[in-house]
């Protein structure tokens, strides 16, 4: 077992599903380099490089370049999957998901569903999400609770390297539609990932740590911040039990419940927009089933209800941090009826 | 005489006896190690080999032992401190040795360099070798031209199960530890109907590493390979030991292999690895979810299930070494923890008077981790034989 990057680990597990199974089939923008790439046809492999290598490995003929339409090939993918393969497509930036809103909300979360069980729609949509990278309002969003608010999607959200291999291996074999959310920022991050293929089921939180005092729900790259806050808090004494739903549907309602029975305080990590997210949702759901066990309100941590700035300073004032979790985590504890 | 004995005094007197006690490096992953406890104040008088700290690591935590009899002299890290593999923990020297001489010790001691240029991972790294079309992965350590130790792990472990066991014998031996078919590293595809198919991977194995003389060491189901492969080949294994072995009786736990594959959240594997052990405090939270993202690994739930089926049959065991086992000729010895959940220590009950048996108390299947410094001392010495 070696230490991989997320970039890697999305590329593996691409690779042995594409060997595996021969209607796994790629497609997307500048997959394979693009239209008019110089030299090698695989120079480019995606705009981060997560797909470098497979056209050479596995030809154009499943790993499938398309115009800039992504409301066509996103379309055409979802009719693929519902006649056979299982197209894995990359949509580069969530924020681009709006052209093609009626394919995944109308169609593809909506076979199963009106065919009675008898159709699939087993594609993966792959898309990078989040702020931290000088990238602007319409490059910068999260988007992910639009996609968990309708029936009939999965959405997953990994927070490192051996989360992102697992559950793109499970996307990718699972029968539903599955919207793969990357942050753009954690392409580099480390970790042992198996060089071997295996799965991580939808619907299981991660338990990340276990703590006496405060819940720290966090999802995707939260989850590394709210490990790196809960490491400063040990230092004074406050232990942090750290869950990452992986899935935002299906939710792990259980393991959210159950750990702050335990602790009876929360603090929900989100970094998507403060309304209507995910964040508000856990809060909702502990409020209404675990309403008993609370010592003290419930935290949120988000970003403002602003578009993500593009002025660098602004924009690291926009996104969660560690310093802003840990505050919330003290507030919780210092909280007196 | 009187010249040898004189030099090596003046020898001491120019370079006085001050031991590091250091981090150690218990299994492939480990990094670092947090001190969990003092187990001897400062100023205690330590033996070597005495127990003086607690160290925890990701996966367990385990007692580590003095390296030198003398003080403990200071203690470097504060209990709850963490440091990687190889930082000093602890000085033990002579009351003679000045406090000088221990800061100067103590400030001119350098972290050894990670012996692998693998970035993150500080161990040593196993090898894999495809032998009759399985691909194994093993660790090959210790002293290369010393005697060769095989080690072979139980049902559901791994490798790392030796994790407390190589440091002590590498030194003396050379220590070829396997990951079985199915497990670990190894390839997944097994196609077995008894486990003398898989002795028969293991000689297979041995025999593509050159190895032709081998103290056969196994624990639970590895016991009983490492013995069907002594039997099957003899002269080939100069000694045997079997921990908690299966194949020396007809009970074992067939709730915990079919438990262990069922399992598929941390909650339901929790409690079926807490047979393992004694002491509970020993199953972490890092030490099942390496299981469990073991048991996620393609094909591993195939492979359990099929290597349950060559090992029970109608909640029996299946293999059993003791109508043979008088007859290998080479020294046997048995240990077993007696709160043994897994596979009862009762079988170390009439075995032939020729085998040597070794009970602990507070001691569960997990015994050669649990009383890593007891059961290395008899592998020591049935390698000295």
């Amino acid at each position: 077992m070696a230490r991989k990057s997320f970039r890697q680990a999305i590329n593996e597990a691409l690779a042995s599903e594409m060997e595996r199974d021969p209607h796994v089939v790629l497609m997307g923008e500048d997959i394979a380099g693009g239209r008019g790439a110089p030299g090698d046809h695989d120079a480019w492999g995606g705009p981060m490089g997560v797909t470098k290598g497979l056209i050479g490995r596995f030809g154009p003929e499943r790993v499938l370049d398309t115009p800039i339409s992504e409301s066509a090939f996103i379309g055409a993918a979802i009719g693929a999957a519902a006649t056979g393969l299982r197209p894995v497509t990359d949509l580069m930036f969530v924020d681009f998901m709006g052209v093609c809103f009626d394919q995944i909300f109308n169609q593809a979360a909506k076979f199963r569903y009106m065919f009675g069980g008898k159709a699939v729609t087993p594609v993966v949509i792959r898309t990078m999400f989040g702020a931290g990278l000088r990238a602007a309002s319409q490059h910068s969003q999260c988007l992910y609770p639009i996609f968990t608010h309708i029936p009939g999607l999965k959405v997953v959200i990994p927070s490192s390297p051996y989360e992102a291999k697992g559950l793109m291996i499970q996307a990718i074999r699972d029968d539903d539609p599955v919207i793969f959310l990357e942050h753009k920022a954690m392409y580099d991050d480390l970790e042992d990932v198996p060089d071997e293929a295996y799965t991580i089921p939808f619907g299981e939180a991660n338990l990340v740590d276990e703590g006496e005092d405060v819940t720290i729900v966090a999802i995707g790259r939260m989850v590394q911040f709210a490990k790196v806050a809960a490491k400063t808090l040990a230092k004074d004494g406050i232990s942090c039990t750290i869950v990452d739903p992986r899935t935002t549907s299906p939710l792990d309602e259980d393991t959210i419940l159950e750990a702050v029975e335990e602790t009876g305080r929360l603090v929900v990590v989100d970094e998507a927009y403060p309304r209507c997210n995910i964040g508000a949702d856990i809060a909702a759901l502990v409020a209404d089933k675990a309403f008993g066990a609370l010592k003290s309100p419930i935290k949120r941590v988000s970003p403002p209800h602003v578009p993500p700035p593009f002025s660098p300073a602004l924009e690291d004032l926009f996104v969660p941090n560690p310093a802003r979790i840990e505050e919330a985590v003290r507030e919780t504890m210092a909280y007196k009826r | 005489m009187n010249d040898i004995w004189g030099s090596s005094k003046s020898d001491q007197a120019a370079m006085p006896a001050i031991h590091g006690v250091t981090m150690p490096r218990w299994g492939l992953s480990m990094i670092e190690g947090r001190v969990a406890d003092w187990l001897v104040p400062v100023g205690g008088a330590v033996t070597k080999g005495q127990d003086v700290v607690d160290i925890e690591t990701e996966k367990i935590t385990n007692v580590h032992e003095s390296p030198a009899a003398g003080i403990l002299r200071r203690q470097i890290l504060n209990k709850g401190d963490v440091a990687p593999v190889g930082a000093l923990l602890a000085v033990v020297a002579d009351p003679a040795v000045s406090d000088a001489e221990i800061d100067a010790f103590v400030s001119g001691y350098v972290l050894p360099a990670a012996d692998s240029a693998d970035e993150g991972t500080s161990g040593p790294t196993p090898k894999q070798i495809t032998a009759s079309g399985v691909l194994w992965n093993y660790l090959d350590i210790g002293k290369a031209d010393g005697p060769v130790v095989v080690l072979v792990h139980g049902f559901g472990g791994d490798l790392n199960n030796w994790m407390f066991t190589w440091p002590a014998l590498e030194g003396a031996a050379r220590i070829i530890a396997v990951d079985l078919p199915g497990h670990g590293a190894s390839g997944k595809r097994i196609d077995i109907r008894g486990l003398d198919e898989l002795a028969r991977k293991l000689l297979t194995l041995l025999d593509a590493l050159a190895i032709q003389n081998a103290h056969f060491v196994g624990h639970s189901l590895g016991g009983a390979i490492v013995g069907l492969a002594a039997l099957a080949r003899p002269g080939l294994a100069t000694s045997l030991t079997l921990i908690g072995s299966a194949g020396l009786g007809e009970e074992i736990d067939d709730d915990y292999l079919k438990g262990f594959i069922a399992a598929e959240r941390r909650k339901d594997l929790q409690p079926v690895v807490a047979k393992l052990f004694a002491d509970q405090s020993l199953v972490s939270r890092d030490l099942v979810e390496g299981l469990l993202r073991f048991k996620r690994l393609d094909g591993v739930t195939a492979a359990l299930s099929t290597i349950r089926m060559a090992t029970v049959d109608q909640g029996k065991q299946r293999v059993s070494l003791l109508p043979d086992l008088a007859g290998l000729h080479i020294p046997v010895r048995v240990i077993w923890g007696k709160l043994d959940r897994i596979v009862p220590a009762t079988h170390a009950g009439g075995l032939p008077s020729s085998v040597e048996v070794h009970l602990f108390d507070d001691a569960g299947h997990m015994v050669h981790m649990e009383r890593a410094k007891d059961v290395n001392a008899i592998l020591a010495k049935a390698i000295a034989g």
